[in-house]
């Protein structure tokens, strides 16, 4: 693919420390089944991206994300996840997150890493904005 | 073909008549790692039962696997309540089997707690979902209880419908605050208790019955 443009997914290269950014919106995850839905987020995870739902996931995934995140731990390769959700914005006040996923007030947005790779995701705009910065 | 049928007819009839109504309702103990539900469990079942649960510990993850104590009747107000109750691992959506090496522990050791941790907070979410009828979840009144973790198993359990006593526990301690326990949840009644020290255990024994009785 030729002109090096900067892409939101940038980082193929396994040399780049860059922090790569999985964004799945509400549309892509409408027809999955509760497992591909995991699947999806822990792959994204496990290759050590973040990846930010645009709408998250229902209590029930939330809990098979737990278990299955619990059977796929395993020692020097994979410590689990951190996850965050981000309430739905204010209407009118359009924030950072809804800019970045390109439309009007996100559902839920849920924001799911590799443990080792980000100690805690703060409840903070401020260090998404520094993570998609850094692309 | 028609004997078979027949047998396991009656097999079933006399089944679901064992199992009817006076099944003890199955509560789960939940909670963040080192927030006193196994010193909680094990108070219920030797207040009551006359023996402990298992081990509690400040080292987190001590309870590794759920663990059950069967049979455990209350007495309230001349009504009889039975419960088992289930301790599980806290919760968590991580384990570092590193953060056990400073526990004078070796790295086989540490790695084998770590895969027990996994293991039974994987069962205590599958049980969550399967196989619990209603819910203890204990705070350690000292912390903050606006983790996300929390959020999400208390979203779990109300999508659930089980229902859900929250008890903000370690009250003897002088930085305990069951104020703010109280907001974050302020759809569910807290009830505030010193596990450790069997601060207040009455009122919790009343709520356990009204809420699984
Ligand atoms: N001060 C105080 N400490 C408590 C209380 N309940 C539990 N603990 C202590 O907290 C630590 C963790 O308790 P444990 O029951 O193992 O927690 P679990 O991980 O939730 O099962 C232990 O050192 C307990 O002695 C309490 O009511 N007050
Ligand atoms: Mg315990």
């Amino acid at each position: 693919m030729p002109g090096a443009t900067p892409d939101v997914d940038g980082g193929d290269d396994p040399a780049d420390d860059g922090v790569r950014i999985d964004m799945i919106s509400g549309a892509r995850m409408e027809g999955l089944t509760s497992m591909e839905k995991i699947r999806l987020i822990l792959d994204g995870v496990r290759e050590g991206n973040i990846v930010i739902l645009e709408e998250g996931l229902s209590p029930d995934e939330e809990s098979k994300l737990i278990e299955v995140t619990m059977t796929e731990i395993s020692p020097d390769d994979f410590t689990g996840i951190e996850i965050e959700t981000y309430p739905k914005p204010n209407a009118g006040n359009k924030s950072f997150l809804d800019r970045l996923m390109g439309r009007e007030s996100a559902q839920k947005l849920t924001v799911i890493g590799p443990a080792n790779r980000i100690e805690t995701l703060h409840k903070d705009e401020n260090l998404i904005s520094t993570l998609v910065s850094r692309q | 073909m028609g004997l078979l049928t027949n047998l396991r007819d009656s097999i079933l009839r006399v089944t679901d008549g064992l199992f009817a109504a006076d099944e003890p309702k199955r509560i789960g103990i939940y909670g963040p790692p080192n927030a006193g539900k196994t010193t909680l469990a094990n108070r219920i079942a030797r207040d009551w039962t006359g023996d402990a649960v298992g081990p509690e510990s400040q080292v987190p993850h001590e309870t590794r696997r759920a663990r059950r104590k069967e049979d455990v009747e209350i007495e309230r107000n001349g009504q009889t309540v039975t419960i088992d109750i289930v301790d599980t691992p806290g919760v968590t959506t991580k384990v570092d089997y590193k953060e056990f090496l400073d526990h004078d522990m070796d790295k086989e050791d540490a790695v084998r707690r770590s895969r027990e941790a996994t293991e039974g907070v994987a069962e205590a979410m599958h049980w969550l979902r399967e196989d619990v009828d209603g819910v203890i979840y204990v705070l350690d009144s000292t912390t903050d209880p606006f983790t996300q973790v929390n959020t999400m198993l208390i979203g779990i359990i109300e999508s659930q419908d089980l229902p859900a006593l929250i008890l903000a526990n370690k009250t003897d301690l002088s930085e305990s605050d069951v104020t703010q326990i109280a907001n974050a949840f302020p759809q569910h009644e807290t009830v505030p208790l010193s596990a450790l020290e069997g601060e207040n255990m009455d009122e919790v024994y009343t709520k356990i019955a009204e809420y699984f009785g």
